[in-house]
């Protein structure tokens, strides 16, 4: 570990930083075991999704209020960014930071979009549907679903804003590594989850 | 200010020991009020409401803020010392997961005096839980309460999941660690795969509640069973949860007094394995009778009972350790003795309850309260008993009075027969549990009197236990390191209560029982694995703390967004979620500072070690 930081002082990072010292290789795999309890969290809500979305309860259905292009253009746009995301780990392992900054910040602004894209279309379903929160059982799992997907995403673009400004000023070190290295695992958990979204609320809400 | 700071999972594990003491004090003087009101038909001890209030807070408190931090501070005394770690993978998260447990047993316990308590029921059942049935802010209480106090475990169980994979001294493999430590490292695996659906149905629940969803409510096009699915999906691994750690406390005290090795290690090793991954598959039989169709209770029926052969398995084990073995009834042993039987009883009428048809008759009658009783107090909770006399002189240096610990082990354990041995019957004679009273000439008078005698002795023996406590803590602390002279695990090769480093050098682990391995081949002590050398220390904080102060404000601002307040300013500040909003940022505020400041923690020199 004591060399690991002296490496780091010199500019010299080890290949993969993120798993030089104990402490970083313990809060990899810590955060792997936390994206197995979040699996569980998404997989229950999605269970709960799929036992209530056809009880509308009169208010608008799955078929009558999605609209595919904009759903379709906020997947591309998350896609993308988890993309980005592995040009930055990769800068991250040739040890460029200016690179690793780019491509986080280009993260961050995709990531930002997709949000865009979601509270656009909220509203449009919120003031144009009248399909809300207390609309019927469909319209709650519907919004605790993605809008819970949605949190993490605006959680993300947070986390990963404040480890570009550690970035700044802390430099790439065998501490901040580890930190960079896990929040791109989350992100591309909270795109994973985003494909099963796509496919279970949206083509199956316009098809299924 | 050092409790509040202290990073230390030895000390953690006395806080956890201490907070989870009083909630299960609570939840104990809840039970006797209970009994008491049974203790005669028509009894008008207490209203209808305020027995509802007590079942649903006894139930909760006991499972979530009594005997699983109970767990949790055996968990964090012994399981680095067992795998000779200096200290768990994340020591900031330890302390971090305790407060956040403490702060929402302290929400849920509010509910007293911030008008009514939860009443629908430790399940919470929707409807009875939705905000048609239960008016007051009660559930609210137990969904944000729990919610909070469900993030420490889940904490707790990562932390302890990257402990054991990655820390664990040289030489040992899986298959030389101690029982305690598996059953802990299965536990923690359950935890993490159960505990985030609680916080889904919470958050339903909540929403339902607070914002006005309809994930439950019916006139909305929602499901009252869902909310079953939810729950008992993660409240029937919760069960084991609960149980497998006794199970390992089981399988260290046995031996140790057995002089013996645990029979059939391996085999209780996959019969743990085994138990958890069928507790996933069987949650449906708490649902036989809401209508799930034959094929899928027949499906939930089998698998249910599947589960007793590998506890069947372990009970055996338990048998022939024993068998030929030069047994010693110390007051732990007595206590792991008196486990076996106990539990097995709870086990077979689990059995029983696990027949549909059975089901039928017995479902919510007081023949299920008997059965979960006899697993979780017979079983868990005389577990703990054994687990505390045996761990107690390593966590504070000082023996507990063993002739004292025999009155606790022999008030306690006949207190517990006479309260639910009786209760099957009562069960089986048809009388219903969660209803505050019943009509006189059923022949339920007299078992129902001697169930409540039974809870008193009960309550005397916990009296005991803590006099027990009481002589001792004013004894000098002059506990050997291996005080019962048979200490088979690592935690016995060092002194007693441990340094805060624990190990001054790492041991080398040769091969299952690693100190009784030396002991038997003449050595005194470990071979290090490493030489003296610095130790490297995590420095203590108060941010586990103040986050944790953080959540518990933001729960008490989200609970009340939708009150009425007579005063103009309370209304502004939590109608428009400021206090929310405060909360939260003193939380991430808090998250922010510890990103912002490296912790590089501290050394122990050589020399240091040396002096002492």
């Amino acid at each position: 570990m004591t060399t690991a930081h002296a490496e780091a002082a010199n500019g010299t990072l080890p290949h993969e930083p993120e798993r030089a010292t104990a402490e970083g290789r313990n809060k990899v795999l810590a955060f792997w075991l936390f994206l197995g309890g979040e699996a569980v969290l998404f997989g229950t809500l999605f269970a709960t999704f799929l036992a209530l979305r056809n009880q509308t309860n009169g208010g608008p259905s799955a078929n009558e209020l999605f609209h595919l292009p904009l759903v379709a253009a906020a997947t591309f746009i998350l896609l993308v960014s988890s993309l980005t995301s592995v040009f930055a780990i990769q800068a991250m392992h040739r040890n460029n930071i200016a690179q690793l900054r780019n491509w986080l910040i280009l993260t961050v602004l995709l990531g930002l979009g997709f949000l865009g894209l979601e509270i656009y279309e909220f509203s449009v379903y919120v003031r144009h549907e009248e399909f809300g929160m207390t609309t019927s059982a469909f319209s709650s799992a519907f919004y605790t679903l993605v809008g819970f997907h949605g949190a993490h995403v605006a959680f993300g673009i947070a986390w990963i804003s404040l480890l570009i400004g550690q970035l700044s000023y802390k430099g790439l070190t065998v501490v901040t590594a580890p930190k960079i290295y896990v929040s791109a695992m989350y992100w591309h958990f909270i795109d994973v989850v985003w494909v099963f979204i796509f496919t279970v609320v949206y083509l199956l809400g316009k098809v299924g | 200010m050092d409790w509040i700071t202290t990073v230390d999972h030895k000390k953690i594990a006395i806080l956890y020991l201490w907070a989870g003491g009083l909630f299960f004090g609570i939840g104990g003087l809840e039970a006797i009020l209970i009994r008491i009101q049974l203790i005669k038909p028509m009894n008008d001890f207490l209203d209808a409401q305020t027995f509802n209030e007590l079942i649903t807070m006894h139930g909760t408190t006991m499972i979530f803020l009594g005997v699983m931090p109970v767990i949790f501070a055996l968990m964090n005394a012994v399981i680095p010392l067992q795998i000779g770690a200096r200290d768990v993978a994340f020591p900031f998260l330890n302390a971090l997961g305790f407060w956040t447990f403490l702060f929402g047993g302290i929400l849920l316990n509010l509910s007293w005096i911030m008008g009514g308590a939860p009443d629908a029921g430790w399940t919470s059942y929707a409807p009875l839980s939705s905000s048609t049935y239960s008016t007051t802010h009660g559930v609210d209480f137990y969904t944000i309460g729990l919610q909070i106090a469900g993030l420490g475990t889940l904490i707790g169980g990562i932390n302890f999941l990257a402990t054991i994979i990655t820390m664990r001294a040289p030489g040992m493999s899986y298959m030389r660690m101690p029982m305690f430590a598996w059953t802990t490292f299965i536990t923690s695996a359950i935890i993490l795969f159960a505990f985030p659906a609680i916080t889904v149905g919470l958050v339903l629940l909540t929403f339902d509640r607070i914002l006005g969803a309809n994930f439950f409510e019916v006139g909305g096009g929602g499901s009252p069973v869902l909310w079953q699915h939810i729950f008992w999906i993660f409240g029937h691994p919760e069960v084991y949860i609960l149980i497998l750690p006794a199970f390992g406390i089981i399988s260290e005290v046995i031996p140790t007094f057995s002089r013996k090795r645990l029979f059939g290690y391996s085999s209780m090793v996959f019969a743990t394995i085994l138990i958890a991954f069928l507790g996933f598959m069987v949650w449906a039989h708490h649902m036989f009778t809401t209508g799930l169709g034959p094929v899928a209770n027949a499906l939930f029926s089998v698998s249910t009972m599947l589960i007793a052969v590998p506890t069947g398995i372990k009970i055996f084990n338990w048998l022939f350790t024993m068998w030929g073995g030069q047994v010693r009834f110390t007051t732990p042993n007595l206590f792991a003795a008196g486990f076996i039987p106990t539990f097995t009883m709870g086990g077979v009428t689990g059995v029983m309850l696990a027949s549909a048809p059975a089901d039928f008759q017995f479902h919510d009658t007081y023949f299920v309260v008997a059965h979960f009783h006899y697993v979780i107090v017979g079983g868990l909770v005389l577990g703990l008993f054994a687990g505390l006399h045996y761990w107690w002189p390593k966590m504070f240096g000082r023996m507990l009075s063993e002739s004292l610990g025999k009155w606790t082990f022999w008030t306690f354990i006949i207190g517990f027969h006479m309260t639910f041995f009786v209760q099957h019957f009562l069960g089986l004679m048809g009388m219903q549990r969660r209803v505050f009273t019943y009509l006189p000439n059923q022949q339920f008078d007299l078992l129902n009197l001697v169930s409540t005698i039974g809870a008193f002795l009960m309550g005397v023996g916990m009296i005991i236990f803590l006099i027990n406590i009481y002589l001792t803590s004013r004894k000098p602390a002059d506990a050997s390191n291996d005080p019962w002279e048979d200490g088979r695990t690592l935690e016995w090769t060092i002194p007693s209560p441990p340094p805060e480093y624990n190990f001054k050098q790492t041991p080398l682990v040769r091969g299952i029982d690693a100190f009784w391995k030396e002991k038997t081949a003449g050595h005194t002590a470990m071979t290090p694995a490493e030489p003296v050398g610095s130790i490297h220390m995590p420095s203590a904080t108060a941010i586990p703390f103040v986050m944790s102060v953080g959540i518990f404000i933001a729960g008490l601002g989200f609970m009340f967004s939708r009150d009425e307040f007579g005063n103009a300013l309370m209304s502004f500040l939590f109608n428009n979620y400021i206090v929310t909003a405060i909360g939260l940022l003193i939380t991430f505020g808090a998250m922010l500072i510890r990103s912002l400041y490296d912790d590089h923690g501290w050394h122990i020199e050589p020399e240091e070690l040396e002096g002492r």
